[in-house]
C-alpha cells in the first residue's frame, strides 16, 4: 500500500490499556451452563429487532438469559423477510455484540513524536471537534463539500444531519458496486426497479434461472427459503455459473459458462424464444414496445453462435429455453444482485429483463410480483436547505442513467484535478469498509489523502477506521434503536429495532451521534425530538400503532391498498417508461447514446499463466464485516482459493498449502491463501470468498486470515450507463511465499 | 475426483481432524496391565501346580513389582480422565458391556491380591519381617491357608486382565483397526510374553530362565501367528479394514511396526531364545529386554494407529 | 416412542445455520460443535454431483457409546435419544472412541458432550430442536417414528433415504433424504 499523508493507524495501538473495559462477556462455557441453560430458557426475556448483519433486514427476537446476557437471536414468525428463521449470520449476530475487539471509545487522530496515532477522546470532545472542523471547512468550500458513504441503518441518521447541513451527497456501495446495473436495466425496461428484498416470486415459480446468482451461498434469507419451497414443489432450476455452486448442485441444468460471456447466452436464448414462438404473444403484444426491432436484432445470435463463445452446448441452450417457456409465466430469469462484473452489466441485465418480458413473467404469479411498502409519515421538520451543487455534478455528463448516487463517482471527485475544483473535503463513512467495498484501492486512498476531515462511524476496527481523523464507535444493532424498517414486500409491513441491552463500552447509537452533531452545528430545528423513542412513537401513532405495541410484537403487517400483487388477466397497464410500455427497445438508452438493444462485446481473457479472479459469498459470512465474529469464524476463519485439479497439477499445488497471488498489474496480495483443489471450478479461473484478508491487527481473529480480493481488483471496468464498477476483469497467478501466513500465525 | 469436506469448520478438541482422545496414558495403562497380568498369571499358575520353589522368581520375586505397575497404570488411567473428580463413578456401577468397567473392576480385584501376594512373600525379601499388628499376622495366616483358592482367583482374573487389555480396543467397532477379535488373545499373549520376559530378566536360576524362554518362544510364535491372521482378516474384509491395515502396509506405521514390534520385539528375541535353548551362549538379558520394549511399543502403535483408522462415509 | 431426524440433502445448502443455532441455544462453547456440515462432490468438471448433509449424533438404536460407557453416564433416554449425564461422566473417552461418526467431544468442563436432540430444553416443551427450527431451507424433519403422522415418518415414507455407515451396525436414527 502506498504511503499517504494520512497514515493507516492500527486502531488502539494505544486504546486498549486506557480503556480498562472488562473483556469477560464472552464466556460461553460458563461451568455447568449446559443444563442450567435449559431451565433459564423459561425465564428468557425477549425484545424485538431487525438484523443488521446484512441488508435483508430480517426481523427477530433477542433473548437474554437470567443474568441479562444476550443469549440468542431468533426470527420473528410474523416477518415476511425471514418467516421465523434467521440465516447463519443473523443467528451468529450475537457474536457482533460479544466481540471484545469492538471499537470501544471515540478516537481522534493526533501526532505524537512525529508518529500519527489515535488518542482516546470523550464523546463531547470528539463531537465538538468534528462540528468545529465541519463549520470551518464548510466556511471555505460550502456545506456541499461533505459526502456521506454509508451502508446500513446509521445512514438514515447521518443522512438527515447532512441534508440539514446542506449536502445531499449521500452514497452507498450497494448501488455502483452491487445492484445498480439491474435497477437501471429494469427501470429502463419495465419502468420500475427490482427492490430489496427482490420482488421475485420464487415461492410459486416453476422455473428459476440463476445467472451467476449463487443463492444458498448468497444467503439472502427469504430468497433461499423460497427457493427451497420451490424445490419442494418440483420447480426446475437452471444455473449459469462457471463454478459448480451450491445451487448448481441442486439444478436440473447447470450451464458451466465461460466467464464473461453471459451476454452471448442471453442473446441466444432470446433468439431461440423468438424463432420458435416460445414467448407470451398476448403479453408481448399488449405490453411491450420494440418487439420487431428486437426480433431483427437477435436474428444472427443462434445457439451455435453462442456455443463458440460460451462453450455451452447449443442443444442445452434450446432445451433450457423450452423449459423456461413451458413454465412461463411462472418463470424467473433472476436479475441477480451483485451484478457489477464486466462493465457492460446494465446491458446484460437489460437482456435479462427482455427475457422476462418475452416470457411474460413481470407482474405474474411465479414471476415478479408488485411489492408494496408501508407508508409511514416522517416526523415533521423544516424543509432541508437546497444545496448549491447536487452530487451528480461530481460526475457531470457521465453515468446519466444512474438512479442513485455513484459512490466511485464521489470518490474520484474528491481527488483534486487541474481542470475541476474539488467537490469534497469531508467524508463521513458509516458502516462501510471502503477498503474492501470499493475496488481500485489506490484511487480510494488518493481521495482519502485529499480530505481535510474524515469521520468513520463503525463498530469494529476494520481497515477504513485506520484512515479516519475521528472514529466514532457505534454500538451494535442489538444495543440501539434505528428507524423503522419499512421495506417493500407482498404485504406492507414495518419492523422495530430496539435495544436489547445497554450499549457496551463507551459506544453510542448513530441516531444519538447524528443528533448531537446536528445540535452542535446549530441544526436543532431538524432534530425537534428529545430522543429517538419519541420520534418513533410519533411516527407509529400516525399509522395506528405505538412504540409500546411494536415493542410487544416487533413486526406489524398492513393490508395492501389495492389488489395488485399480480396483473389481472387482460388488464391495461401503463408502465413508467417513455412509451408507457415495457421497452424491449429502450428509448432511455437510445436517448443517452447507448445501445437500445443489448449487444455482445467480448471481454479480455486471462493471459498465459494467469487465471480469472472470481469471487462470491460464503453463507456464513457477510462481506468483510463478519470476518472477526467469534461465532462465525468458528464456522469459517479464512477464505480458500478454489483451483481446478488440472491447474493444481500444472503448478504442483496441493490442497491446504498457502500461496500468495499476484495480479496482471503485479499487485501481490498482502497475505497468503489456502489452496482448495476442487473440481468445482473451471481451469481458466480461480475463486475466493470476498471479505477476508484483513490487515488491521486489532481484529484478533480476522487479521492475516486469507486474501482480500479487493486489493487484487486494480483494474475496474466502469459501466458507462450508470457508473458501476466491473470487478471481474482481473487475472491472478500464484506466488510461492508463505511469509504472509507465518506473519498471521 | 471425490471431495469430502466438513464445511462448517468442525474442530472439536481431541476429535478433529483425527481422533486423538487417547495419548500415552491408555497404552501405558494397557501395557502395564498386561505385564502385571502376565507375571501374576505365572505366579498363580505355578502355585496351583505346586511348583513355588522350582519357579521361585516367577512365584515369589517377580510379583513384587506388580502392585507398583498396577498403581502406575491406574495413575495413568486417572490422568487420562477429563472429568477426574468424578472418578469414583466407575465404582458405583458394574457395566457388563463396557470393557472400561470390566477393566476397572478387574483391577479392583487384582490390585489388592497383588498386595496380598507380596505380603505373603515379603520374607523372601526381608527375612526378618514382622507385621506391626497381630491382626495382620492373622490375615497372613488366613491367606496362606487359602493360598490355592487365592491362586485360582488370581489366575482367572489375571487372564481376564490380560484379555481385557486387548478387548478394550477390539470392542470399538468404530475404529476398524481395533475392530478384530484377534486383539484380545494377541494382547493376552503379548502380556504373558512380557511377563515371562520380566521373569527371565529377574531370575537367577538358569533352569527357570530356560523354562520361561521356552514359554516365551511359544508365546512369540502365537503372537506372530495372530498378527499374520489379523492382517489377513483385514485384507479380506471391507475397504475400511483394508485402509486400516494399510496404515501398516505402506502407511505411516509401517516402519515402527515391522521394525520395532515385529522384527526387534518378536523375531530377534525368538531367534535369540531359540539359540539359547539350543545351548548357544547368548547374553540372556537381550531377548527379554527386546520383548518388553516391543510389547510396550506395540500398545502405543495400536492405540495411535487405531485412532487414525476410521469409517469413511 | 422413537425420536428421529431426517435431513433433505436436496434442499440443504450447507449454510451451517443449524450449527450456530445449536451453539447459541445449547451454550456449546465457541470452538466446539454438536452438529456439522459435510459436502461431498463427485465427478470431473463439468460432470459433477453434490451432496450436502447436516450431521450430528445419530441417536443410534444400538449405540456403542452407551455400551462402552463404564459409569452409565451415556444412556438411552426418552424416545431412544442417547444422552450423557455430566455428573456421572468421568471423561474416559471410551464413548468418543466408540462412535463411528465422531459425534462426541470432550466438553471443556471435562464431561463428554454431544447432540441431545434438544430433548430437555426444547422437545419436552413441545418445541422442535433448535437446529430444525432455524433451518432456512426447512430441510430438517424431526419427530416420533412410532407416530405414522409425524413429519419425519411422513417424509421417510415419501422419499428415498439412507443412513450413514449402516454397516457399523449402530442402527442410526438420523436419516438423509436422497
Ligand atoms: N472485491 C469485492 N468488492 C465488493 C464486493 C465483492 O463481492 N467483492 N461486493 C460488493 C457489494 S455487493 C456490496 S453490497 C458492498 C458491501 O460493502 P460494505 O457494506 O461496505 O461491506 P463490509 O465490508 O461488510 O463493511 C461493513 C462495515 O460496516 C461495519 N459495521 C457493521 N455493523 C455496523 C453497525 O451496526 N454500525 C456501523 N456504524 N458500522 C457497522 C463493519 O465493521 C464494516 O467495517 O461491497 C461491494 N464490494
Ligand atoms: N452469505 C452472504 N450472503 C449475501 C451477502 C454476503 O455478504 N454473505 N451479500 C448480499 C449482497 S449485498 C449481495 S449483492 C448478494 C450477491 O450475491 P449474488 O448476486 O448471488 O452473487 P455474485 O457475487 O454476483 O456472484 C457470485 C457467483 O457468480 C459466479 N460468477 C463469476 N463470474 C461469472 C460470470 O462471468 N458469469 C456467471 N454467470 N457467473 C459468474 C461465481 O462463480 C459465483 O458463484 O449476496 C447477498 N447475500
Ligand atoms: S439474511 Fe441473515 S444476515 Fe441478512 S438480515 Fe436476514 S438474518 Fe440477518
Ligand atoms: S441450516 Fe439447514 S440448510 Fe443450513 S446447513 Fe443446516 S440443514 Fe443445511
Ligand atoms: S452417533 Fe455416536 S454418539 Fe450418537 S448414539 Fe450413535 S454411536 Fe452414540
Ligand atoms: S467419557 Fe463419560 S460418557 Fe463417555 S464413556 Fe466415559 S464416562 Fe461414559
Ligand atoms: S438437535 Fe439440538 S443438540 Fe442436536 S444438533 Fe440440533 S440443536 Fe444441537
Ligand atoms: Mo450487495
Amino acid at each position: 500500500m502506498r504511503t499517504t499523508r494520512r497514515q493507516f493507524i492500527k486502531v488502539s495501538a494505544l486504546g486498549a490499556g486506557s480503556l480498562a473495559v472488562a473483556a469477560s462477556t464472552l464466556k460461553w462455557s460458563a461451568a455447568s451452563s449446559l443444563f442450567a441453560g435449559a431451565d433459564a430458557s423459561q425465564a428468557f426475556t425477549r425484545s424485538p429487532t431487525y438484523c443488521e448483519v446484512c441488508f435483508w433486514q430480517c426481523a427477530g427476537w433477542v433473548y437474554k438469559d437470567n443474568d441479562g446476557r444476550i443469549q440468542k437471536i431468533v426470527g420473528n414468525d410474523e416477518d415476511l423477510h425471514c418467516n421465523g428463521r434467521f440465516c447463519p449470520r443473523g443467528t451468529g449476530g450475537v457474536g457482533m455484540y460479544h466481540d471484545t475487539d469492538r471499537l470501544k471509545t471515540p478516537l481522534i487522530r493526533t501526532v505524537v513524536d512525529g508518529e500519527e496515532t489515535f488518542r482516546v477522546a470523550g464523546w463531547d470532545e470528539a463531537l465538538d471537534y468534528i462540528a468545529a472542523r465541519m463549520k470551518e471547512i464548510a466556511s471555505r468550500y460550502g456545506p456541499e463539500c461533505v459526502a456521506l458513504f454509508t451502508h446500513g441503518s446509521g445512514g438514515a441518521h447521518f443522512g438527515h444531519m447532512l441534508k440539514a447541513f446542506g449536502s445531499q451527497s449521500i452514497t452507498a456501495p450497494s448501488f455502483a458496486q452491487c445492484r445498480g446495473p439491474r435497477e437501471v436495466a429494469f427501470l429502463t425496461t419495465f419502468g420500475d426497479i427490482v427492490y430489496s428484498p427482490e420482488r421475485t416470486d420464487i415461492r410459486d415459480t416453476k422455473c428459476l434461472v440463476l445467472i451467476g446468482s449463487h443463492l444458498g451461498e448468497n444467503m439472502h434469507n427469504g430468497q433461499v427459503q423460497e427457493m427451497s419451497d420451490a424445490i419442494d414443489k418440483g420447480a426446475t432450476i437452471i444455473t449459469v455459473d462457471p463454478r459448480f455452486s451450491t445451487v448448481a448442485g441442486k439444478s436440473k441444468f447447470w450451464l458451466p459458462i465461460k466467464p464473461s460471456t453471459d451476454m452471448a447466452l442471453l442473446l441466444a436464448w432470446i433468439h431461440v424464444l423468438i424463432e420458435n414462438g416460445w414467448y407470451d404473444k398476448e403479453y408481448v403484444e399488449r405490453y411491450t414496445y420494440g418487439f420487431e426491432e428486437l426480433k431483427a436484432h437477435v436474428k444472427p445470435f443462434t445457439p451455435e453462435w453462442a456455443y463458440g463463445i460460451t462453450t455451452i452446448d447449443p442443444h442445452v441452450i434450446r432445451q433450457t429455453a423450452k423449459e423456461m417457456f413451458n413454465a412461463s409465466p411462472a418463470v424467473i430469469i433472476h436479475p441477480g444482485r451483485h451484478v457489477t462484473w464486466y462493465g457492460d452489466d446494465t446491458q446484460r441485465l437489460r437482456a435479462v429483463a427482455i427475457l422476462n418480458a418475452l416470457l411474460g413473467s413481470w407482474g405474474r404469479r411465479g414471476g415478479f410480483y408488485n411489492p408494496e411498502k408501508a407508508e409511514v409519515p416522517e416526523y415533521p421538520v423544516p424543509p432541508f436547505p437546497q444545496p448549491k451543487r447536487m452530487p451528480t455534478e461530481a460526475y457531470e455528463g457521465k453515468y446519466t442513467l444512474a438512479n442513485e448516487v455513484v459512490s466511485n463517482g464521489l470518490c474520484e471527485a474528491t481527488i483534486p484535478t487541474t481542470d475541476k475544483s474539488c467537490n469534497f473535503k469531508i467524508w463521513f463513512v458509516n458502516g462501510t469498509n471502503l477498503m474492501a467495498a470499493l475496488p481500485d484501492q489506490e484511487t480510494t486512498l488518493k481521495a482519502i489523502d485529499a480530505l481535510e476531515l474524515m469521520v468513520v462511524i463503525d463498530t469494529m476496527p476494520t481497515e477504513i477506521t485506520g484512515y479516519a481523523d475521528v472514529i466514532l464507535p457505534e454500538c451494535t444493532f442489538l444495543e440501539r434503536y434505528d428507524m423503522l424498517r419499512k421495506s417493500p414486500h407482498r404485504e406492507p409491513n414495518i419492523a422495530l429495532r430496539m435495544p436489547a441491552t445497554e450499549p457496551k463500552y463507551n459506544s453510542k447509537p448513530a441516531d444519538w451521534m447524528a443528533r448531537e452533531l446536528g445540535i452542535r452545528l446549530g441544526l436543532e430545528a431538524w432534530f425537534p425530538w428529545n430522543n429517538i423513542e419519541e420520534m418513533l412513537d410519533w411516527q407509529l401513532k400516525q399509522i395506528g400503532s405505538s412504540l409500546e405495541e411494536m415493542k410487544r410484537i416487533g413486526v406489524k403487517k398492513f393490508p395492501r391498498t389495492a389488489d395488485d400483487l399480480y396483473f389481472a388477466p387482460g388488464e391495461d397497464i401503463s408502465f413508467n417508461t417513455n412509451t408507457g410500455k415495457i421497452e424491449l427497445y429502450s428509448t432511455d438508452m437510445e436517448n443517452e447514446g447507448f445501445n437500445p438493444l443489448p449487444v455482445y462485446t467480448p471481454h479480455e481473457e486471462p493471459p498465459e499463466g494467469f487465471y480469472r479472479l472470481i469471487y462470491g459469498r460464503a453463507p456464513m459470512h457477510t462481506f468483510s464485516r463478519t470476518a472477526n465474529n467469534p461465532n462465525l469464524t468458528d464456522l469459517m476463519d479464512e477464505n480458500t482459493l478454489w483451483v481446478n485439479p488440472k491447474v493444481a497439477k500444472m503448478w504442483g499445488l496441493k490442497s491446504g498449502q498457502y500461496v500468495k497471488l499476484s495480479n496482471q498489474d503485479n499487485k501481490v496480495s498482502t497475505f497468503s491463501i489456502r489452496v482448495r483443489v476442487t473440481e468445482r471450478i473451471r481451469w481458466d479461473s480461480v475463486y475466493m470468498v470476498h471479505g477476508f484478508g484483513h490487515n488491521n491487527t486489532k481484529l484478533s481473529r480476522a487479521h492475516g486470515r486469507g486474501v482480500n480480493d479487493t486489493e487484487l481488483i486494480t483494474r475496474v471496468k466502469i459501466d458507462p450507463v450508470m457508473g458501476g464498477t466491473g470487478m471481474r476483469g482481473n487475472f491472478v497467478t500464484f506466488v510461492f511465499d508463505t511469509d504472509g501466513k507465518e506473519a498471521a500465525v | 475426483m471425490r471431495e469430502e469436506l466438513i464445511v462448517s469448520g468442525r474442530m472439536n478438541h481431541l476429535v478433529d481432524p483425527n481422533l486423538h482422545i487417547w495419548h500415552w496414558h491408555i497404552p501405558l495403562y494397557l501395557f502395564l496391565g498386561g505385564l502385571a497380568a502376565g507375571i501374576l498369571f505365572f505366579a498363580s499358575l505355578y502355585t496351583i501346580l505346586g511348583k513355588e520353589n522350582e519357579y521361585r522368581t516367577a512365584v515369589k520375586i517377580a510379583p513384587f513389582i506388580t502392585p507398583f505397575i498396577l498403581i502406575i497404570g491406574l495413575i495413568a488411567l486417572f490422568l487420562d480422565l477429563n472429568h477426574k473428580l468424578y472418578f469414583w463413578r466407575l465404582y458405583t456401577t458394574i457395566r457388563l458391556e463396557s470393557p472400561m468397567s470390566w477393566g476397572a473392576w478387574t483391577l479392583m480385584v487384582v490390585t489388592p491380591i497383588s498386595f496380598i501376594w507380596c505380603a505373603l512373600n515379603i520374607r523372601e525379601l526381608f527375612p526378618r519381617w514382622k507385621w506391626p499388628h497381630s491382626l495382620l499376622d492373622t490375615a497372613e495366616a488366613f491367606f496362606r491357608k487359602n493360598i490355592r483358592t487365592l491362586s485360582w482367583i488370581l489366575l482367572i482374573f489375571s487372564l481376564i486382565l490380560g484379555v481385557y487389555t486387548g478387548i478394550l480396543f477390539s470392542a470399538f467397532n468404530a475404529r476398524p483397526l481395533w475392530n478384530t477379535s484377534i486383539l484380545g488373545p494377541l494382547f493376552l499373549a503379548s502380556g504373558l510374553s512380557t511377563g515371562a520376559a520380566v521373569i527371565i530378566f529377574m531370575s537367577k536360576s538358569h533352569r527357570e530362565r530356560m523354562v520361561f524362554a521356552r514359554i516365551d518362544l511359544m508365546l512369540i510364535g502365537i503372537e506372530i501367528f495372530l498378527i499374520v491372521h489379523m492382517f489377513m482378516g483385514f485384507l479380506a474384509s471391507t475397504q475400511v479394514h483394508i485402509d486400516a491395515a494399510s496404515l501398516f502396509l505402506g502407511g505411516p506405521y509401517t516402519t515402527p511396526f515391522w521394525l520395532f514390534v515385529v522384527t526387534l520385539g518378536l523375531v530377534i528375541p525368538a531367534v535369540l531364545e531359540f539359540l539359547e535353548l539350543r545351548g548357544f551362549r547368548v547374553p540372556h538379558l537381550i531377548a527379554p529386554t527386546l520383548v518388553i520394549i516391543g510389547g510396550f511399543i506395540f500398545r502405543f502403535i495400536i492405540a495411535y494407529a487405531g485412532q487414525e483408522s476410521r469409517w469413511l462415509y | 416412542m422413537r425420536y428421529a431426524m431426517a435431513v433433505d440433502t436436496k434442499k440443504c445448502v450447507g449454510c451451517s445455520d443449524c450449527v450456530v443455532a445449536c451453539q447459541t441455544e445449547n451454550n456449546v462453547p465457541i470452538g466446539y460443535c454438536r452438529d456439522w456440515i459435510v459436502e461431498v462432490t463427485d465427478g470431473t468438471y463439468p460432470q459433477l454431483e453434490l451432496e450436502i448433509r447436516s450431521e450430528r449424533c445419530n441417536h443410534c438404536d444400538n449405540s456403542p457409546c452407551v455400551r462402552c460407557c463404564p459409569t452409565g453416564a451415556s444412556h438411552y433416554s426418552k424416545g431412544g435419544t442417547v444422552l450423557v449425564t455430566p455428573d456421572e461422566c468421568i471423561g474416559c473417552g471410551a464413548c468418543i472412541a466408540s462412535c463411528p461418526y465422531d459425534a462426541r467431544f470432550p466438553h471443556p468442563d471435562g464431561h463428554v458432550d454431544k447432540c441431545t436432540f434438544c430433548l430437555h430444553n426444547r422437545v419436552e416443551k413441545g418445541l422442535k430442536p433448535a437446529c430444525v427450527s432455524v433451518c432456512p431451507t426447512k430441510c430438517m424433519y424431526f419427530g416420533d417414528l412410532d407416530d405414522p403422522n409425524s413429519e419425519v415418518s411422513v417424509v421417510l415414507k415419501k422419499r428415498k433415504w439412507k443412513t450413514l455407515i449402516p454397516e457399523a451396525g449402530t442402527r442410526p436414527q438420523h436419516y438423509f433424504l436422497i
